[in-house]
Order: C-alpha cells, then structure tokens, then sequence
C-alpha cells in the first residue's frame, strides 16, 4: 500500500499548477460560473490549453492527447480546480471525440477531431427525449434511408448548450425490430441543416442552458453516420464509460468547501461569524467528511484502473455521491448566502458575487442527479452488477 | 499509488479469514460467548499458535513489526466473525501501552506473556463521569513509601474480570480535567483492595466495574513517566479506533452482504423479495456506506502509517462515519430481514449490537464530529 505521488507526479503537479496560475485570469474564471457559460471566454480557454497540448488529456497520444497516467490526469483536474478555471465544455471534446476516434472512419477523423481539438466547432447531446429519459433505448426520432441521405424527423430534449452549438451527435432510431437496442443509430448532424430547430426551455435557476431540439424532415448524409447502421447504443455505451475518473466531482466540491468556510468565517452572525454557529459548523463538518471518503473511493477506483485492471465495485458509487454531494455543498452555500441567495442578479442587484453564483449553481445544480443517467437508475445498475439482485 | 497489499499481509489476511471460515460459525461464536469467561481459552491458543498475537510488536520485542496495515486487516476479519477473544483489549490497547511506554524490563516479561498467550493484560481507562474523555481522571495514586496508594473506580473495563493485570490511568497531579499529571499503573487483578464486578454486555463480550480502595503498589508499578501519560493515551487511543473501525468496516461488509443473499432466498407474494425495488436501493445505500467507511479507513490507517499532519482529522472523520453508518447498515439489515432480523437466531441483531458497541468505544460520532469541527476550526 502506497498513496504517496512519486517524485514524478509531484514534479508534473508542480508544472501543471504553475500553468494554471500564470494563465488562469478572473476573467477566464468567468467562462463558468455554475451552469450558464460565456461561449467566447470558453473558446479562449480552451485554446490556450490547446495551445499547451493540455485540451484533451484522455484522447490517445497520437491524435492530440496527453499520454497522462491516470494519476497524472487526476492531479491535473485537481489543480485546474484549485485554480477555479472552467473544465472544458465535455460534449466536443471528452463524449463525441472518443466516439469519433474509436468507431470513425478514418475520413470521419480527419474531418471531425482537428476542429474539435481547436475549439472550432462547438458540439452538443441529442439522446433524451420527450418519452426517452432514464429508459433512453425507448427513443423515437427516426432516421429512415432515402438514397444517401437519412430522414431525420422526431424531436430531442435538455439538449444542453444547444443554442450555441455547431454540430449534434444524436442517437436515432433506424430500425423498429427486435430489441429496442438494436435498432439504434449513432448520427452527427450539422446544426444548420434545414428542418433543425432549436426552442429554449424556461428552467427554474433563470439561465439558458437547456433546450428542445426539433427536427423535421433534416436531411443528413450516411457518411455522417459513425460505424455500422444500428449499433449507435453500442457506441453511446462504451462513451460512458470514457469519463468515469472525473465524474465525482471532488475537486470541484473541495473548492466549493472551501470558499463555503471562507465566506462562513466573514459572514456576521450577531457579535460573531456564521463557521462559529455550532450547528452549521457540524453541517460543513458532515459534508466535508462524506467527500473525504469519496476522494479516496475515486483513488481507489483511478489505482485499480491504473495498475491495469477494470476499476472495481467502489467505482460505480462515484457518480450518486458525488452529485449528492456537490449538491450538498450548493444546500450549503444557498444557507450561507442568507437573504441575498434569493436575489435575481440583472446586472443592477443588490448581493455579492458569493450569493449570486450560489443560487445559479444550487438551482442548476438540481440536475445533476437526474441527468447522466439519475441516481435512481445509477442504482438499479448497482443492484443488477455489483449486488447481483 | 496502489492499494494492494504485500505478500505478507495478503497471507495474513488469508490465515485470519480461513479460520473465520472454517472455525468461527455464528454458533461456534455464541456458545464460546455465552462460556464461563465469555471466550474460547482453545482459540486465544490458536491465535498465539498461528502468530497473531505478536503482530504489531517490534522484532525486538517478539513479534513481526507489523503495523496500522496489517491491523486493520486483522481486525476487518475479526468484525465478519464478531470476534469475542481480547484480542482489541489485550493486544491493541496493553500491547500499545506497554510497547510505548514500558521500560525493558516490563516489555520482557509483559509482552512476552501476550505473545504465548499467557498474559491476560487490559486498559482501565474509563471513568463513569468522564463519559468519553480520556484525560478526565479521577482515580487517584499517591506517593508513599512502598510506592503509591490507589483510590477510585473505572468502568466498563473491557475483559477485565479475566485479566490477571490492569493497566489503569490515574491521577497523580492537577485537577480532574487537566492533561498533566496524568499516569500510567500496573496494577495485578488480584491485589488487595481491587474489587471487580463483571458485566456481559449487549454485544456477547464483557467488561467489569474496577473499584480500588487503597491498594498499595511498588514504584516499579509505574508505566511511562509519572504524570506524562495523557499523549501515549491519546496515541493509542487513535490506534485503538482505527482498530474498532476496521472491525466495525468488517461487520458492515458481512451485514450487506448477508441480506442481499437472505433477500434472494425469502419469497413473498410468489417472488424473492431481492427483486423489489424499494429493497435493492436500500441494499446500495448500505453497500455504499460500507465502501465509503472502507475509504475512510484506508485514508486513516494511511495517514497513520505515514505520520500525516491531518492524521487526527482523518481519524475523527472516520470514527464520526463508521457510528453513523454502522448503525444505519445496522437498521436496515434488520429491517429487510423482517421479523428474522429480530431473533437470536439470525446473527444480524448481534452485529447490530456490536456496532453500537464500537461507536459507544472511545467516542461516539457526536463526540467526533465535533472534534472534526475543532481540528478544521483550528
């Protein structure tokens, strides 16, 4: 049993934090601030870790990746944490980029990744739909053959970002018969084809991340499908399994507690501060506990992965946790913000930077138990594969 | 970074859970329980036969300089078996003393006598109005000429009706609460003026009220200095919950593990009640509390061996973790095996009681957590 980093790692944690602190600025912090993103200041940063050769850590080597040991990437997400700079945008880079380099044809490659390494093209999900959600394989937006196009009709929804996007990777149905698996597409579909259309949805936390995508008779060309005709679920599979290191979120968490007890140690309470109020002070405590035990089940899960084998049943509590937590310390951070966490920020409110960007990331932040699949089916497939139920 | 184990303790793990196994069914476990002293005299052998009993002792001392590891994977197969042996109150917490703080002399005789087995040594370090604070001594010693005179009780001393030595903490200086002045004494169950009463406790174990009234010892009763043994308390307090929270982590993978397999068993309404929903989310919510105690542990036991600055941080979380969680795996495992979960002839109910035990032991999680909110204050 060893947990030390190797002289190695603490070299590279050295290299990668003086990295982050020269070129993450108050403004690139602003890129994200839990939920809503400014597309500009995104590309900007993302082109600046391109320009590193740090955009795209996971993707093999060869084609622009890193060469990272698992260790190396859990240090750089870390790091990129602590410094508050925005993880990058997934969809593009860390969903359909693997997809796109696992199962591609070579002309897809070439066609796809530059762009997407660049931040060129920004790229977003069409899998749920309106009677798709936790049970996605019941999905219905046709794509039937007519020459060498697909007929693109049906509608998709909490498609996020899509109001900025380029291009979206959808999963669509091309065959009715036999299991509803096996008859699933996996097709990329430039955003201004004809018959696209993309409606904003009102969400609860007054920002614009989600919308509906409609679309109807999109004409899209068979090479814009990736690999064979009804084995998209097949792809979509192999994709969630791409980014299971950082799915906790525990750096981000960890950041989030921390700047929690900075505001709780200045925010007044009659003749002292909030951190000194025993009963919030017991509930920072409990929550910061409940992430110390996730951070060492995610070392745990990134050793296993690390010394070769397949990471083990601890693994799949990652995501429930994690979101519980992060959640957790949005509850948290909302209970902080007292009066001013229920002001709407319109440019002229009154607050502070703490309150308004609680009550976006708490409101927001509801969704990620839900999405990615939602906790509740997280644990089905815990009950069904680890506890053989 | 890896969390494998080496060769050695691999073994070591394999003998424990082998014996666990083949020797230590629930019955086996009951009957010994219920035994005149509360355990099997045959098994205490076979610990010191097969080595188990040297464990975290030095080479010098006899043993094989295991450490917090080699522990923690003791005492987890000890928590799927709910071991009743002393193992915690005559290695973990004598055998850290007296490695800490005795002289040469006393480590020749005492630690040899835990090693072949033929030592039964416990700590008296409670006192009923100290509730779980250690250095809230009462029992006082005083300086005569033969040496000191004892005065004063300490409870729930765990085996110590069967221990033929106690190693209890009493006050020779300052106040009640102060840290200083705080000492360690020697003192044999059969002198005069030690008056014992044995208890069984909920969990199948036992444990005595100690009462001294008078007894005189010699200087050489002295363990450590005179007056400075609040930190090698406070030392062997920290290894003493990493070692009943490896057991309770223990206990918890047994409790999940055995209800998912009752629930595949017991029908209801024509079916194995495993495939409710409402019941399998309950089983993850306990395999997740388990694996997250067993992070907590590993990142304790770790920061331990390492000498970590954090290492009192870690440890209170853990402890805080393992009573919440314990209890909760605990509930549930009884709730789900229904009316079975609440006869002695499922051995749920006793590892309910152990667990409650263990987070009662040095601190409960209300008492941690508020040591975490003092430690991350400070």
């Amino acid at each position: 049993m060893d947990i030390q980093f190797t002289s190695e790692d603490l070299a590279f944690q050295k290299e990668v934090r003086a990295f982050f602190s020269e070129n993450v600025t108050d403004e690139i912090r602003r890129g994200y601030t839990g939920g809503e993103v400014d597309p500009a200041i995104m590309v900007k940063w993302q082109k600046i870790l391109h320009k590193q050769g740090w955009v795209a850590p996971n993707w093999p080597a060869d084609i622009g990746g890193t060469g990272w040991t698992i260790t190396q990437k859990y240090i750089f997400e870390n790091e990129c944490a602590e410094s508050g700079a925005p993880s990058v945008i997934p969809f593009g880079l860390k969903m359909v980029a693997p997809v796109i380099y696992t199962f591609g044809s070579d002309e897809q490659k070439k066609r796809f990744l530059p762009d997407i390494l660049e931040s060129n093209v920004w790229w977003c999900q069409g899998y749920s739909e309106p009677g798709a959600g936790s049970d996605l394989a019941a999905l219905q937006t046709k794509a039937e053959l007519d020459g060498d196009h697909y007929v693109v009709n049906g509608q998709k929804i909490w498609t996020t970002y899509a109001q900025d996007a380029d291009w979206i990777f959808c999963l669509v149905r091309t065959s009715s018969e036999g299991k509803r698996q096996a008859g699933i597409s996996f097709l990329l579909i430039d955003m201004k084809t004809p018959g696209v259309e993309v409606r904003k949805i009102d969400t609860i936390d007054n920002q614009h991340t989600l919308n509906e995508v409609f679309f109807d008779n999109v004409r899209v060309p068979v090479e814009n499908r990736i690999g064979e005709e009804n084995k998209g679920w097949t792809y979509a599979k192999v994709l969630l399994t791409h980014e299971r290191t950082a799915i906790a979120g525990v750096a981000q968490s960890k950041k989030g507690i921390q700047k929690l007890r900075e505001f709780a140690a200045q925010e007044k309470v009659g003749a002292g501060v909030l951190a000194d109020d025993p009963l919030f002070a017991a509930k920072i405590a409990k929550v910061e506990i409940d992430l110390m035990a996730l951070e060492y089940t995610e070392l745990r899960a990134i050793a296993s992965v690390s010394a070769g084998g397949a990471p083990g049943p601890e693994s799949s509590i990652l995501k429930i946790r994690g979101t519980e937590i992060q959640q957790a310390v949005s509850e948290l951070t909302i209970e902080a913000c007292g009066h001013y966490a229920h002001v709407i920020n319109d440019g002229e409110a009154i607050g502070n930077d703490m309150s308004w960007v609680a009550s976006a990331k708490y409101l927001y932040g509801r969704a990620s138990t839900i999405y990615g699949g939602s906790n509740e089916v997280q644990k089905n497939i815990i009950a069904k594969m680890v506890l053989g139920l | 970074m890896n969390f494998d184990f080496s060769e050695e303790q691999t073994l070591l793990k394999d003998s424990v859970a082998k014996f666990i196994q083949n020797e230590y069914s629930y019955e086996a476990r009951q009957k010994n329980s219920q035994s005149d002293i509360g355990y099997s005299e045959q098994n205490w052998s076979t610990f010191a036969e097969l080595g188990w009993l040297c464990v975290p002792f030095t080479e010098e001392q006899g043993g094989i300089g295991g450490g917090p590891v080699e522990m923690m994977i003791m005492m987890e197969e000890f928590g799927k078996g709910l071991v009743v042996e002393p193992y915690f109150s005559s290695v973990v917490l004598s055998g850290s003393l007296l490695a800490k703080a005795g002289n040469e002399s006393q480590q020749a005789e005492l630690i040899t006598g835990i090693i072949d087995g033929s030592k039964k040594i416990t700590f008296a370090y409670n006192e009923s109005q100290a509730r779980f604070d250690l250095h809230n001594v009462v029992t006082k010693a005083e300086k005569n000429d033969q040496g000191y005179v004892i005065n004063g009780n300490k409870s729930i001393v765990l085996h110590g009706a069967s221990a033929d030595l106690l190693i209890v903490s009493v006050r020779t200086a300052g106040e009640p609460l102060d840290n200083d002045g705080i000492t360690l004494m020697l003192v044999p169950a059969s002198a005069d003026g030690v008056s014992i009463k044995a208890t069984r406790t909920l969990d199948g174990q036992r444990a005595a009220e100690v009462q001294f009234t008078n007894v005189q010892v010699d200087s050489d009763a002295l363990l450590g200095e005179e007056g400075n043994a609040a930190l090698v308390i406070d030392q062997v307090a920290d290894e003493a919950m990493l070692a009943l929270c490896a057991e309770a982590v223990g206990s918890m993978e047994k409790l999940y593990k055995d209800t998912v397999a009752y629930t595949k068993e017991r029908k209801q309404f024509g079916v194995a009640i495993s495939g409710f929903q409402a019941l399998q989310h309950r089983m993850v919510d306990m395999f997740t509390a388990h694996e997250q105690c067993k992070s907590l542990l590993l990142r304790a036991v770790l920061s331990y061996a390492a000498g970590d600055a954090d290492v009192a941080k870690n440890i209170a979380a853990l402890k805080y973790q393992v009573g919440v969680s314990g209890q909760k795996v605990a509930h549930e495992a009884v709730q789900i095996h229904g009316g079975m979960g609440m006869t002695d002839e499922m051995s749920v109910g006793m590892y309910l009681k152990r667990i409650n035990m263990i987070n009662t032991l040095f601190g409960n999680a209300d008492y941690h957590l508020q040591r975490f909110t003092d430690l991350s204050a400070a």
